[in-house]
């Protein structure tokens, strides 16, 4: 008896749902992600999550997408890439082939990005990608994939620029130290600061490459203790921060100006944790919560900062933030384009001109997003203060390390 | 390069600093490598997961420094004796299985396979943030300050070679040493005599795996750790055994700590991308002698 009303209950409730569904998918567009929410990108994955959610949560909450006027509710389709690229590439094929997305957003890190853009390209299926920032990505000749986010060789050129003017001395008198991790994207933010010491005449005196699994950085620090550069640069992901602000005290090493990347990653600003080993450093991040910019869907930076917060109980890194800006620059060209075809929307998307509460995006022809600077922070007492470039500067740079 | 080479000429307080840093927590992984020696030579059994029990170790050490505020050196018991039992636990389900393939692909595929499950659950249960437990005991200032250490290298170091030289006399002396080391020589041989092979085993493989818990308790200490860095561990107790031989358990301390010690020095003057090469290129050639020195002296198994 109980069986029979059970199944009764279930067949009513499937014939129901088909009977709704169709009604319910005509009014989504579905947009395609696979993001790391395991393996080793999976702190950052679900950052990026968390932003494509609240971003297409506050896009629908605004009345959603209208095309050809009707009115559509964004929806994301995800899979966990485990963050490994050849499983990401399978996934891109599988949103748009089984699933039958037509838009695309990207994955976290630019070596998965990397691995799925051939994919939606081939596809012909526009990406809007907010976590990938290798400029190796750009050259490739891509007109399917837009990228919210500075490129990587322009995360630590501003920490160039700021011991050029503090330094008290010629800039060819400036010497500079370079402990950067052995992958594309570090090698990247390598290349940028490269270049803008060499523009400035400074002289490179280290320049190591970390290992991939680094695990002890002990011979390129005693190496900074010896020749005593001006600036330090370390990019290493959040293994290379903690590492090395955690080494150099151990190995009483001492520099004028620390230039990193990852800090927040690597929790440096958690004073349980790291004490105050961290203080002064300089931390490049593409968006900070006091940053000076503002848009339509979520109001001023600090006020998305609220927002999340109230949602998900933290801060918003840069990379949720950015993630949430992807969607919206989507809804816009969706928006703008007034239709679903696939080739429409791309060409909207190339003519974005939108102002958010990340910043400015515009992209080159490329893809990449040209209208947005990168912002160098400085860490004290377990707070970020922006600190160049100077036009959305809040504080003065400490100079020299105290 | 020659720059480099020219400070440490010229300096030589940084080549002091640069060995004796190698020198002290080379002794760290020389305890690692002890653990893998051991159940090699007992056992037969290449584990290619040593890392993993490291960075495994390492976070009980951090956990219970944060979560319950124990001093991190006074968690290495705690952390031996979990990880004397998760060593049991892994004998009985995946090691005792291993024991006697022919094909020697079989264990280091387990194993390695073991090492993956390892790292996807430590990064399920502590999170994929890169940690460390900092016990904050200050340095030591040598030579008017032109040398400093920190004390915790030191501890560790202190640490590590009581470890291995109280298991050594266990070894040597002790009744239970006996046992380990008769089923080494010949197994079936210590079966008929009425030593419980299987119990060896386990406690062979459980001394193991708490020595690599001791190792990574160390780790976190002086360094950092996260999920996916065990198989560094791995591979530098394999590269140290294989240098040291086995069941030479000097030999293993002495490549353990020189080859941290030539590592640094290394990385000073070529660069850190290079020294992981330099070591490697360094355990070829000594291979390679010690094969054409092996082949002249080439005789019949008695």
């Amino acid at each position: 008896m109980i069986k029979r009303v059970l199944s009764t209950a279930v067949k009513a409730l499937v014939l129901s749902g088909l009977m709704i569904s169709p009604a319910a998918m005509a009014d989504t567009i579905k947009l395609g992600a696979a993001v790391s929410l395991s393996g080793k990108y999976s702190t950052a994955g679900n950052h990026t999550q968390k932003g494509y959610d609240l971003g297409v949560k506050y896009v629908n909450g605004m009345g959603g997408v209208v095309v050809d006027g009707k009115t559509y509710d964004l929806e994301i389709v995800y899979y966990d890439d485990e963050s490994t690229p050849a499983r990401g590439a399978s996934l891109a094929e599988r949103l748009i082939l089984r699933d039958g997305v037509s838009f695309m957003l990207g994955p976290y890190s630019s070596g998965l990005t990397k691995a799925i853009a051939p994919v939606t390209e081939a596809h012909g299926v526009p990406m809007v990608e907010a976590n990938g920032a290798s400029r190796s990505l750009f050259n490739q000749g891509y007109k399917y994939m837009f990228a919210v986010l500075s490129t990587s060789e322009q995360y630590l050129q501003e920490a160039v620029n700021q011991i050029a003017i503090k330094a008290g001395k010629p800039a060819s008198e400036i010497t500079v130290a370079l402990a950067i991790e052995n992958d594309p994207f570090s090698q990247d933010i390598r290349a940028g600061v490269m270049d803008d010491a060499n523009r400035h005449g400074m002289t490179i005196v280290i320049d190591d490459k970390l290992p991939r699994d680094l695990s002890d950085m002990t011979s390129t620090l005693v190496k900074v203790k010896a020749l005593k550069p001006d600036l330090l640069v370390v990019s290493g992901h959040s293994k290379g921060a903690a590492l090395s602000v955690r080494q150099m005290k151990d190995l009483g090493v001492s520099v004028n100006m620390l230039a990193m990347t990852h800090c927040e990653s690597a929790k440096l600003h958690d004073k349980e944790k790291f004490g105050n080993l961290a203080d002064y450093a300089l931390c490049a991040a593409q968006w900070a919560p006091s940053v000076t910019s503002e848009g339509a869907v979520f109001g001023t930076a600090g006020n998305y900062s609220a927002i999340f917060d109230g949602e998900y109980g933290y801060v918003p890194p840069y990379q949720a933030a950015e993630s949430s800006a992807a969607v919206i620059v989507m809804a816009d060209a969706i928006t703008r384009a007034n239709s679903l075809d696939k080739d429409a929307v791309r060409d909207a998307l190339a003519a974005t001109d939108l102002s958010t509460f990340y910043g400015q995006i515009k992209f080159s022809e490329a893809g990449n997003n040209i209208a947005k600077p990168m912002i160098l922070r400085q860490l004290i007492d377990g707070k970020y203060y922006v600190v160049a470039p100077a036009n959305v500067a809040t504080d003065e740079l400490v100079y020299p390390r105290p | 390069m020659i720059t480099y080479l020219n400070i440490l000429i010229d300096s030589p307080e940084f080549l002091a600093q640069l060995i004796i840093n190698g020198l002290l927590v080379g002794a760290i992984f020389a305890l690692i490598a002890y653990g893998l020696a051991l159940a090699w030579g007992v056992m037969d059994i290449i584990n290619f997961a040593q890392g993993e029990f490291v960075i495994f170790g390492g976070y009980i050490t951090y956990t219970l420094f944060y979560q319950f505020g124990i001093h991190p050196i006074l968690t290495i018991p705690i952390v031996a004796l979990v990880l004397y039992a998760l060593g049991l636990i892994i004998y009985k389900t995946i090691i005792s299985r291993l024991l006697g393939q022919k094909d020697i692909f079989i264990t280091i595929l387990a194993t390695f396979g073991l090492a993956i499950l390892m790292q996807q659950l430590m990064q399920a249960i502590f999170g994929p943030d890169v940690v460390t437990a900092d016990p904050r005991l200050g340095m030591l200032k040598l030579f008017d300050g032109s040398i400093l250490i920190s004390n915790i290298q030191i501890v560790s170091f202190i640490i590590a070679i009581s470890v291995g030289i109280l298991l050594f006399v266990v070894m040597k002396y002790s009744r239970f040493g006996q046992t380990i080391r008769a089923t080494a020589q010949n197994p079936r041989a210590a079966g008929i005599l009425g030593i419980d092979i299987d119990k060896v085993y386990a406690n062979t493989f459980a001394i193991n795996t708490a020595l690599c818990g001791i190792g990574g308790s160390l780790v976190v200490m002086v360094w950092t750790i996260h999920p996916f860095i065990g198989l560094v561990y791995t591979f530098r107790s394999f590269m140290i055994v294989i240098l040291a031989g086995l069941g030479n358990f000097m030999g293993i301390i002495y490549s353990g700590m020189g080859i941290s010690a030539l590592e640094n020095v290394t990385g000073f003057v070529i660069g850190a991308e290079f020294q992981a090469a330099v070591i490697f290129c360094l355990l070829v050639i000594i291979l390679v002698t010690r094969s054409i020195r092996a082949r002249r002296k080439r005789q019949y198994l008695e």
